[in-house]
């Protein structure tokens, strides 16, 4: 099959699934529909993190803890864009859902690219350093960014961001997640990809090869950030709401344990954590208040007995796919 | 092939919601009981605030459950926690309404929660009600939004009747934190009540949260010779304040709302806040017999812990909302929204209730005297 045929036939098939979840889940006969759809998103919008995270921090072995701030400008900065930007625009070119995917397209790629360049602003100076260091620099600019939103009175400083428009969806939120995977996946087999996992197995020999490790760090920290950005695009325009609460360094830290679950560098991996990580706290409803330590029970459990992750480090196309 | 192979990932993922999501399926409509939902953070960064709502919210429900119910029918409350996070406050309210289809739902205490899951139950139209979300924009969403707490700027009124009154001055100024949306709407709102009244305001300063510094204000307050001074910032900033303006030779009261309501407050202004006077929602010192009853009972039921405003807002809540449904004298979300929009000095702990045609609550406030680092009751003051 043609390579290039690949995102449009996803994009098909994802617009048929959309049209089935509206006919079954939202307006149809499964009666906890809604609920199903709305952890089908928000699982969608964390499998972006994921995999986006994973190229820093599984590929190219760059501990960074600071996701959450990509994640939070993406997604004001898109919300800023539909809500004083959107009336505009509607003035302009009419009312209609193609209008509406439109506006969205635009505001997810300012959103995504406001969020690169904050990538390369905190990368620049900060992927000099390494380990625990690192971690410090990305934690830190992490925390700033959510202040600073604090304090923006056109972004609803404390009081939160409302009346963002309801444009996303899971056609959206999955084109999103296929775009981000098939980027992400091609990324990491090509040249450049095996450069960033020379450099995470030995920077000094990677260096000694002729590698230029702080440029290619710097950009898989860009490409990183802008796919959170997207992924927080995707999350304003869904929950229609944004609080500061939603990016706190918990939320980084959330990210983090959806990679290491599915198996830190695995792509497949990334997926299947992020999914694991958002429905497991909704099965466990059933526990009600031991819900949250039935949850790190089970987080606890599956890292003793895999503590390589879920899938380890096997690549899109089966086991030992790259790496050892 | 490589394409295939990108499906298989997605494929493992659906698969993962699929029997994930099926397996949590279960429970049916009992026609014996009226399902009422109820979210709230239960854990995370704000869960005393979830913990007390539930706590006052489960009290109301035995109370009527022992009483034999409403309308021959038992209340069954579904608790689901939300962490302290918007989206997930969205998530479960979607789970209450669409899974456990309750009749209505109570939460949530942060306003930036109740934001996110207020536009689910307009959606729905599922009537919700907020027991302490005070940001005005909360029931600004939607017809089938309500509190039964008041909005930030009613503090403001409070203390302006409370100052002219019942302290009897006329000469007051105001020192207000510039940069919270709270201080400046319950400034505002005392300084056109204050001035309506026939007071005069001498003077209206400001600062900055985060200021440790407030003598260049406090020197100019004390040159126009106020009988009191309206601080209605937070303890932080209200603590150094009381300081530094007793040093000044400012010897009139302080007063100010709820955002003193700490015990940081008296650790950081001591002595300086003898006799200052602040609004609050609720207080466990209130000899009113309702209120007191309210607290032996809550004091036994939990092992002797005194409850807090939440709890009191919570219980008032639930009991709201249940007599809204005795009045429909059915529990379609829609008879319940009507029977709330005519909500009318219902009697609770917390005052009387009545909701105005924004669907926020107009009932009295607690005004509190600081003496020696306890929060004596002084009065209530109605709307």
């Amino acid at each position: 099959m043609k390579r290039w045929l690949t995102l449009p036939i996803i994009l098909i098939v994802l617009g048929l699934l959309q049209w089935g979840c509206t006919a079954l889940l939202l307006e149809g006969p499964i009666r906890q529909g809604p609920y199903y759809y709305q952890i089908l998103v928000l699982a969608g919008i964390n499998i972006i993190l994921a995999v986006s995270l994973n190229l820093t921090n599984g590929v190219a072995g760059q501990f960074s803890i600071g996701h959450a701030g990509f994640f939070a400008i993406g997604a004001y900065i898109a919300a800023c864009i539909s809500v004083y930007g959107g009336p505009g625009f509607h003035a302009a070119l009419g009312m209609g859902s193609a209008q509406d995917g439109a506006l969205l397209l635009i505001a997810i790629a300012c959103g995504a690219l406001a969020a690169a360049l904050a990538g390369l602003l905190v990368g620049i100076p900060s992927l000099r350093l390494r380990g625990d260091y690192l971690a410090i620099v990305t934690l830190g600019f992490g925390e700033i960014i959510r202040v600073l939103i604090l304090n923006i009175d056109a972004v609803g400083a404390a009081r939160g961001f409302t009346g963002i428009p309801k444009l996303s969806n899971f056609f959206w939120v999955f084109a999103g997640v296929a775009i981000a995977i098939l980027v992400l996946h091609n990324l990491a087999r090509s040249g450049y990809g095996r450069a960033l996992l020379s450099i995470r197995e030995d920077e000094i020999a990677a260096q000694a090869m002729g590698i230029p490790i702080t440029r290619y760090k710097v950009m898989a920290f860009v490409i990183s950030a802008a796919f959170a950005g997207l992924a927080g695009g995707l999350f304003g325009h869904f929950t229609m709401y944004l609080h500061t609460n939603s990016f706190t360094f918990v939320k980084s830290f959330e990210i983090i344990i959806m990679i290491a679950l599915g198996g830190l560098g695995s792509l497949p991996g990334a997926v299947l954590g992020a999914a694991v990580i958002t429905v497991l706290p909704e099965l466990f409803r059933e526990f009600s208040e031991y819900r949250m330590v039935i949850y790190s029970l089970a987080l606890i459990l599956i890292m003793i007995f895999r503590p390589q992750g879920l899938l380890g480090r096997a690549g899109l196309l089966g086991r030992g796919g790259r790496g050892k | 092939m490589r394409f295939s192979s990108h499906i298989g990932t997605l494929g493992l993922a659906a698969l993962i919601f699929g029997t994930g999501l099926t397996a949590c399926n279960k429970k049916a409509d009992s026609p014996n009981e009226i399902l009422i939902g109820e979210y709230g953070s239960l854990t995370g960064g704000t869960a005393t605030f979830g913990q007390s709502t539930h706590k006052g919210v489960s009290m109301a429900v035995e109370e009527i459950n022992a009483a034999g119910g409403i309308l021959g029918r038992k209340i069954k409350v579904i608790t689901e926690d939300d962490q302290g996070k918007p989206e997930e406050a969205q998530t479960v309210v979607t789970k209450l309404i669409s899974k456990d289809r309750v009749s209505a739902i109570l939460g949530e205490v942060a306003s930036s929660n109740s934001l996110a899951a207020a536009p689910v139950c307009q959606q729905n139209r599922i009537p919700m009600v907020t027991p302490a979300s005070t940001n005005p924009k909360v029931t600004q969403i939607g017809d089938y939004v309500f509190r039964i707490c008041f909005i930030d700027p009613f503090q403001g009124l409070v203390m302006a009747k409370f100052t002219f009154n019942s302290l009897k001055m006329k000469k007051v100024a105001i020192l207000r934190d510039i940069k919270s949306d709270y201080s400046m709407g319950l400034a505002d709102f005392f300084k056109q009540n204050f001035m309506a009244m026939g007071g005069e305001i001498v003077s209206d300063e400001s600062y900055s949260q985060g200021d440790k510094d407030f003598n260049a204000q406090l020197t100019s307050i004390k040159g126009k010779n106020p009988e009191a001074v309206f601080v209605p910032g937070y303890y932080t900033e209200v603590g150094l304040i009381a300081r530094q303006a007793r040093k000044l030779g400012i010897t009139g009261p302080l007063m100010g709302g709820d955002g003193w309501d700490s015990d940081k407050l008296w650790e950081i202004g001591g002595e300086a806040l003898n006799g200052c006077f602040f609004s609050n929602h609720y207080s466990v010192n209130d000899p009113s017999p309702a209120i007191q009853n309210f607290v032996s009972v809550f004091r036994t039921k939990y092992g002797g812990e005194t409850p807090d405003a939440m709890a009191a807002l919570g219980y008032d809540a639930a009991k709201v909302l249940f007599d809204a449904i005795r009045r429909a004298g059915s529990d379609k979300p829609d008879s319940v929204r009507m029977a709330l929009t005519q909500v009318q000095g219902y009697s609770g702990v917390t005052g009387s209730i009545t909701l105005n045609e924004n669907r926020d609550a107009v009932k009295p406030a607690v005004v509190l005297e600081v003496k020696d680092g306890k929060f004596a009751f002084k009065e209530t003051v109605a709307p």
